[in-house]
């Protein structure tokens, strides 16, 4: 800081990018595995039969399923979310808001019968989903850590741009037969600046998906903190319909689908249905966004008990809004075909590549002299950085693992693979603590590679006949035989870099890494 | 560059991470609010222009911190600016007699 601009940003860079690296790591992970967070639900309940379409009619019956389904089952409920099947998930899936305090309700139902669907519980791609912005927390709690965590990242982002002079070259440097800290530090630019539009789109769009509960300042000021109401004037969301606070009866639903879809050319979503027993109930139809960028759902709203159309969204927002929901598509990449969503998935692997090799770079570039014995501080981030970096990796595969061995009618099954996947990660990250760091780096990398190898084993003997599609399954497995390859491979390349003779050679020529060395 | 920091650069450290995290914050909220105020375009249009523009002015804010030569002109830097921001809100809410201020307990 007394050193000139780019030196106080190496060292922003250096300690804001160590400070909240972990997290960013675990977000990177699973924010990257969620670009296939259908796929990995599918891949989790191989009981599901795909169909070839739905049709209006089918749509309309099912949601008449749900309702009588909700009216039993969450009768005193505030709010029926219903998503209503397609050809890829045939399935009818309830959620439902109770008073506060007491926690939502939640089902899966066949949408020919109104049964609940005969398949392994599972919280499948969602878990992922959910632990990229919620960590597993409370919501508020995670959603809050997440967010101030993504803006020291922004921080690192721009200061590590500001360190780099020669951000153009080092573009197409990698060096990698110097000195292992040369090694890291490039791999670290490489992946960094290679995919740097990509972090910082990734990293802004991300605080702009939750940007009222981070900034709620300027609603507060314009609308007295009514976040509805300015929802609502943006075009985002059909206007809220108090209760009226008499009972009323909730006309047929069908219908009212029927209408939908008569009226919006996309795909329908779900159903919101808000204040069901009352007079002034409302039924909102939500659909798929049209193609293109903008996270912008067509809605059709209907007084509940008439089933009359009382509002119709589709399109014509302004431009802030516009630029709004254009970021929060940016992120989601809904809009994202096969192969476009391979190339973001790419980018996010460069993401954990860039966060994960930052954070190896940390260490390497504060190894003590052979013979020196290792601070309290080194040890502490080089286990913290082992337990994440190949503990999270090691949890996924153990949650796949899970999924496919635990007993199907196992009660609390979803919650238990969810322990499975915390239990996992713990147990690697305890291998942080073995005293040789290469050693226990190359072990748990090499642990990680032979989970995912397992996992694609026991698929294939245990699940392989309920697959209504192999070839599908069949490719899953090869992404994860791919994953597998790839640890394998870091972990055979962890030993040959971290050789003793090239860590002298380090120690020996301190000075040969003075772009983002220590600060 | 000192191998062991004495308590008064942890200190100034320790300063600079609260002034970035606490000052950067409250500026980018007085500006959200004042545009979302002010912003020549419909109310909705405003307020989300401005808090889609807070991100970057936090992280402007905190580049200055700690970029700034002493964490005494950094506090002066974000002081002066958090001032002018609140007194011109604070003029802004009086002529719109809209009242309460917009950091604070919402109702």
């Amino acid at each position: 800081m007394k050193q000139g601009f780019r030196q106080s940003m190496a060292w922003l860079h250096t300690w804001s990018g160590l400070v909240v690296g972990w997290v960013l790591f675990a977000v990177f992970v699973t924010g990257t595995a969620s670009y296939y967070r259908a796929e990995i639900s599918r891949w989790m309940q191989p009981e599901l039969k795909r169909e070839a379409q739905v049709t209006p009619e089918a749509l309309a019956a099912a949601a008449d399923l749900a309702v009588v389904h909700l009216q039993t089952h969450a009768g005193a409920a505030r709010t029926w979310f219903v998503t209503l099947p397609t050809p890829e998930r045939p399935l009818v899936e309830l959620f439902w808001r109770n008073k506060p305090g007491t926690p939502p309700g939640h089902v899966l139902l066949d949408p020919q019968t109104g049964a609940p669907a005969a398949m392994r519980a599972t919280r499948g791609g969602d878990f992922f989903y959910r632990f990229h912005f919620e960590l597993n927390l409370a919501p508020l709690w995670g959603r809050w850590i997440v967010g101030i965590c993504a803006m020291v990242m922004l921080v690192a982002l721009v200061s590590g741009v500001i360190t780099h002079r020669r951000i153009f070259a080092d573009f197409f440097t990698l060096r990698r037969d110097k000195a292992a800290q040369r090694g890291w530090l490039d791999a670290h630019n490489v992946s960094g600046v290679l995919a740097l539009p990509f972090h910082l789109m990734i990293t802004y769009t991300g605080v702009v998906t939750l940007a009222l509960m981070y900034m709620p300042w300027g609603v507060t000021a314009a609308y007295k903190g009514d976040q509805f109401a300015y929802f609502a004037e943006t075009g985002q969301i059909t206007k809220a319909r108090p209760a009226a606070g008499q009972p009323g009866t909730l006309a047929p639903v069908g219908p009212m689908v029927g209408r939908a879809l008569a009226t919006i050319p996309e795909p329908l979503e779900r159903l919101t249905i808000v204040n069901p027993r009352d007079a002034n109930s409302t039924v909102v139809a939500v659909f798929e966004e049209p193609h293109g960028l903008s996270h912008e759902h067509p809605q059709v709203a209907f007084a509940g008990t008439s089933g009359d159309v009382v509002e119709v969204l589709s399109g014509g927002l302004k431009p802030a809004a516009k630029t709004f929901t254009t970021m929060v598509g940016l992120h989601e990449a809904h809009f994202a075909g096969a192969a476009l969503r391979v190339l973001f998935f790419l980018c996010g692997l460069m993401g954990c590549a860039m966060v994960g090799s930052g954070l190896v770079l940390w260490t390497v570039a504060r190894l003590p002299k052979a013979g020196v014995a290792t601070g309290f501080g080194w040890r502490l981030v080089h286990a913290l950085n082992l337990g994440t970096i190949a503990g999270l990796p090691a949890g996924i595969a153990a949650y796949f693992l899970a999924n496919r061995l635990l007993p199907l009618d196992l009660g609390a099954r979803a919650e238990r693979e969810v322990w499975v996947f915390f239990g996992a990660w713990l147990a690697v990250a305890l291998v942080g603590l073995w005293p040789a760091p290469r050693r226990a780096w190359r072990g748990a990398l090499a642990l990680v590679a032979a989970l995912f190898v397992a996992v694609v084993i026991v698929d294939v003997a245990t699940a392989r006949a309920l697959w209504d599609d192999p070839a599908w399954f069949l490719g899953f497995d090869a992404a994860l035989l791919a994953l597998a390859a790839g640890f394998a491979l870091v972990s055979h390349k962890v030993a040959r870099f971290a050789a003793p003779r090239r860590m002298r050679r380090v120690m020996e020529a301190p000075a040969a890494a003075p772009q983002m060395g220590r600060a | 560059m000192t191998r062991a920091p004495t308590l008064q650069v942890r200190a100034a450290v320790a300063g600079r991470v609260v002034l970035a995290a606490g000052g950067g914050y409250a500026v980018a909220g007085l500006a959200t609010a004042l545009l979302s105020l002010t912003l020549p375009m419909p109310r909705a249009e405003a307020v989300t222009t401005a808090t889609l523009l807070s991100f970057a002015v936090m992280v402007g804010i905190v580049v200055v911190v700690f970029a700034a030569r002493s964490l005494g002109r950094a506090a002066a830097i974000i002081g002066g600016l958090a001032l002018v921001l609140g007194v011109a809100l604070w003029f802004v809410t009086g002529s719109l007699s809209i009242g309460s201020s917009p950091i604070g307990p919402s109702p």
